[in-house]
Order: structure tokens, then sequence, then C-alpha cells
């Protein structure tokens, strides 16, 4: 299992362009952030890479196959696509259970996870009652659970509280330092500064910088500074300047 | 630099893997059993009613007893319909091809799970029913036995619509992808295209999947309508019933899984 080569990516839905001939590399035994303002095509882009979404041109390519040729896919690649996956009326162990028996995985593994995200003693709730942090968590009990090679994770620290975004820090560097490709989507530079070595920065569709943290950071006054100089040009949705504040006195 | 290196065992997934993934998935849900239960005892409890209420011997007493199975298969449809659609309301879907990515042999899985499922209880619920229309039947008035000439069939052919309406549903679930038209579309399909089209065509009215399995499947002998005979539909012989029924499930799922095989998920 060598990398992962994202090739000319592009996706269309209708006239909008998603993803715009995207090209990057994942490189084994780092955290790399994935970075971009919202709406910028960070989801898509974990979509095609995952097959879910066919792209209009370009491949992506995990150790050299296709994710559909991938012959064990969840003992392969781990993905979290998004919070709440799951039907609400499912417990969460009978959740894992089923994905764990569509790839061969070990029963005992299901309260293996579970037990690694925290949720050791919610198993057998209905997954719908569950807070969006700990949706988060089985949706991250989900990805681990063919202990693979490849982790790929879309906003994995939303819904998460500080204890539970610290202990996904800690979790996700100590897996990419056993040798793992671990990717890791997010608007928040601040996080990604804390966890990530190299950053995959896009901008409407399009790569904006391929870099390290140290390199991007040494662009600006600050990292963040440096980042949303970087993603001005592509911000989609930006609020308007804060009204001026007036004084009670000055209206009277 | 280490590269981890993962315990992949040899092989691939394959349909049984995927089917075990679905089986867990249909079992662990409530709304499976209830809704399975709720379809079998109202055959049966309409099959009580029916015998209670014969008056004579004259009629097709099968055909009676068997007349719960068509409300009951509005249950299994929507099973099917929702086996499907509830992957794309609750988002599962992504979770479900990410495990097994080859969308062909995912759909294969869900149909014979689903089947094999619907069969099983089809056929319980066609024999109980039968069995309990025929004891419930007034004294005086002989209960059909399976050993009489088409009994067997009708009882056993009665059992296999829960499992092709069921498949009809996976089908339109596959297509549609929501939970409402779905269902709208297969109660529209089913219940209310054979009283349309038998305003204006009584020979594509026998086509309709409830006139097949109430006047063809469910049948120890061909239908009549007596006075209104010259309006009366040629209903389908019961293989032949069986053979466009199977067809109508075939050519959803073949619509559901030309489509499942190249949209976005």
């Amino acid at each position: 299992m060598g990398m992962i080569e994202v090739r000319n990516l592009t996706k269309r839905y209708g006239g909008t362009i998603a993803v715009d001939a995207l090209s990057f590399d994942l490189r084994p035994g780092m955290v790399t952030g994935f970075l971009g303002p919202n709406g910028s095509g960070k989801s898509t882009t974990l979509r095609l890479i995952l097959g879910l979404d066919r792209p209009n041109a370009g491949q992506a390519r995990i150790g050299g196959r296709r994710y559909r040729d991938l012959r064990w896919p969840l003992r392969e690649a781990g993905a979290l696509l998004e919070a709440k996956a799951f039907p609400p009326g499912r417990s969460a162990r009978d959740h894992l259970a089923a994905l764990a028996a569509s790839n061969a995985i070990a029963r005992s593994r299901v309260d293996e996870v579970l037990g690694l995200v925290g949720l050791a003693g919610a198993g057998r709730r209905r997954a719908g009652k569950f807070s969006l942090g700990m949706a988060q968590r089985l949706g991250i009990a989900a990805a681990l659970l063919g202990d693979p090679p490849v982790l790929l994770l879309d906003e994995p620290v939303n819904g998460l509280d500080p204890a539970g975004i610290h202990w996904l820090r800690e979790l996700l560097t100590s897996l990419a330092r056993q040798g793992r490709i671990v990717f890791v989507s997010s608007h928040l530079i601040s996080e990604m500064a804390l966890m990530a070595e190299r950053l995959v920065v896009i901008g409407q569709g399009r790569l904006l910088a391929d870099t390290s943290v140290a390199e991007l950071a040494a662009r600006g006054p600050s990292l963040e500074a440096a980042f949303l100089d970087l993603t001005s040009g592509s911000t989609e949705y930006r609020a308007a300047q804060p009204p001026a504040v007036r004084h009670p006195e000055a209206s009277s | 630099m280490t590269t981890f290196s993962a315990r992949v065992p040899a092989g691939r997934y394959r349909f049984r893997h995927a089917a075990r993934m679905e089986w867990i998935k249909l079992r662990s849900l409530r709304s499976t059993w209830w809704t399975l239960v709720v379809a079998a005892v109202g055959a049966v409890g309409i099959a009580v009613t029916v015998g209670l209420n014969t008056e004579n011997a004259a009629g097709d007493l099968t055909n009676n007893a068997l007349a719960g199975i068509i409300p009951s298969l509005l249950l299994t449809g929507v099973l099917g319909v929702v086996f499907m659609t509830s992957e794309y309301s609750s988002g599962m879907i992504r979770a479900t091809l990410a495990a097994i990515p080859r969308r062909p042999v995912l759909l294969a899985a869900k149909a014979a799970v689903l089947a094999v499922l619907a069969l099983t209880l089809g056929e319980a619920a066609a024999f109980i029913a039968f069995f309990a229309g025929g004891a419930t039947l007034p004294a005086g008035i002989a209960a059909p036995a399976l050993g009489q000439p088409g009994v067997l069939r009708a009882v056993l052919l009665s059992g296999t619509s829960f499992c092709l309406i069921g498949l009809l549903g996976l089908g339109l679930g596959a297509i549609i992808r929501h939970t409402a038209a779905a269902v709208a579309v297969l109660v529209g399909g089913v219940y209310l295209a054979p009283s349309i089209l038998g305003f204006a065509t009584h020979h594509i009215a026998a086509y309709t999947p409830i006139l097949i399995i109430g006047n063809s499947l469910s049948t120890t002998k061909p239908v009549l309508c007596g006075a209104a005979a010259a309006q009366c539909p040629h209903f389908l012989p019961p293989l032949a019933g069986l053979g466009v029924l199977c067809l109508y499930a075939a050519a959803a799922l073949g619509a559901g899984w030309w489509l499942f095989a190249r949209r976005d998920a």
C-alpha cells in the first residue's frame, strides 16, 4: 500500500464545477489537512475518491487501484463522510456489525472500536438518540473498523467537545505515526495547525496550495493570515462587512 | 518512514459478504418485524372473518381463505421500498457503498435477503390463512383440503406474491429513492391501476398485479363472472399470472439496477 494519487479530478453538477482538475498525492506517516472555505469542493473530492460520485474527468487511486476495485475496501481505506449516516432505529453495535460482516471483519472488532472511540457503554442504544458528538464518534469507529492503512475523514471534529477534539487529535496523529495515510478535511485552519503536517488547500474546486504547515505559515504574519490571503480570491460565501456601530447618544 | 502494513487477507468480498451485511441491517430494524407480523396477522384475520361469514359451499373456498393476502401485500411492498429508500434518507448508502463498492453485488444481495425473508413469511401466512379460513367455516360446509385439485398450487403461489411484491417495491425504491414517492407509485401501480384500467378496458385489467394475485394465483378454478360474463376479463391461468408478476418485479429491479449502477450516490 503506497500512496493515494488524485489526478486531474473533475466533477460538474449541471453547470457548476465542483472540483476542477484537482491533482495531489497523499503520503503515509503523517496527517494531511484538507482545507478550503465552505463549498470549496472538499466533500465532493472525498466522495469522488470513494467512488460514490463519478468524476467527469480524471481519477483517484489508492495504492494504484480505484476504490471500487479494492478487494476488501474497509480493510484498505476507512472513511467518515458525515455524522448520522445510519438509520435512527439501529443500535450502534448492529450498525458496525453489518459493516464488519461486509468485509469479513471479526465480530470482536466491533466492541474493540466502540471502546476505542469511547462508546463502549452505548453500543446497544439506538443510534438515532445519539448527540452529534456521539454520532461523530460512531462514524470514526466505522472508519477504524477494518484497521485500514488509509483514513479519509470529512470534518471529523464537528460536534466534538473540547475533550473530544483533543482525543481525536491524539488518535489521528498516533495512527499517522504508525505509517498510515490520514487525510482530514476541515475549514478550521487553527485545528489543522495543531494536527496536520501537510496541507492541501482548495478553493472553488481548484488546488491553491499543496504545502507543509510551516511553509504556509511563513507566507504571512500568521498561519491564519496566510490561509485567509490564499483563499481570499475563492471564497464563495462571505458575510458583508459588519456595519459601523453607532453610539446610542448619537441617534437621539 | 515505515509504511503501515495492513493485514489484508487473501481473496475479496463477495456476494455472501454483502448478503450477510444486508441481513444484519434488515433484522436489526424493528420496523421490519412489525411490518411482516402485521402483514401475516392481517392475512390470517381476514381469512377467519371470511370463513365465519361463509353461507354456502358455492364458489372457491380456497380463494376466499386467501382473500387477506392482497391487502397484506401492501406492507411487504412498503418493506421492499424502505429497504432501499432508508439508505438514502439516513445517509447510510455512503457507508454501505464504501463497504461494498460494486453496486450490482449490493443490489443483488439486498434482493436475495428480502426475497428469502418475504417468501418464508408469505408462505407461512398463506398456509396459516388457508387452514384458519377452513377451520372457521360454519358446520356443514366442508373445508377445502390441500390434496384437492389446484388447492396446494393456489396456496403456494399466494405465498410467492409476498416475495414478488416485496421485490417490486425494492426495485421502485432503487429507481425513485424517496420513500413517499416510491410508496405512492407502488400503491398507484398495484392497487389503483386495476380500478382505473377496469373502467377503460377489462382485458388489460387482468394483467394488473392484484387481479393476477386475486384471480389467477389464488384460485383453484377459473374465475367466471356469472351474470356479468360479457364484461368479464379473461384472467390469466395461474402460472402465466406468476410469470407476468415475475416480469413486473424483474422490470422494476432491472431499471433500478441500471440507474443504481450509474447514478451518484
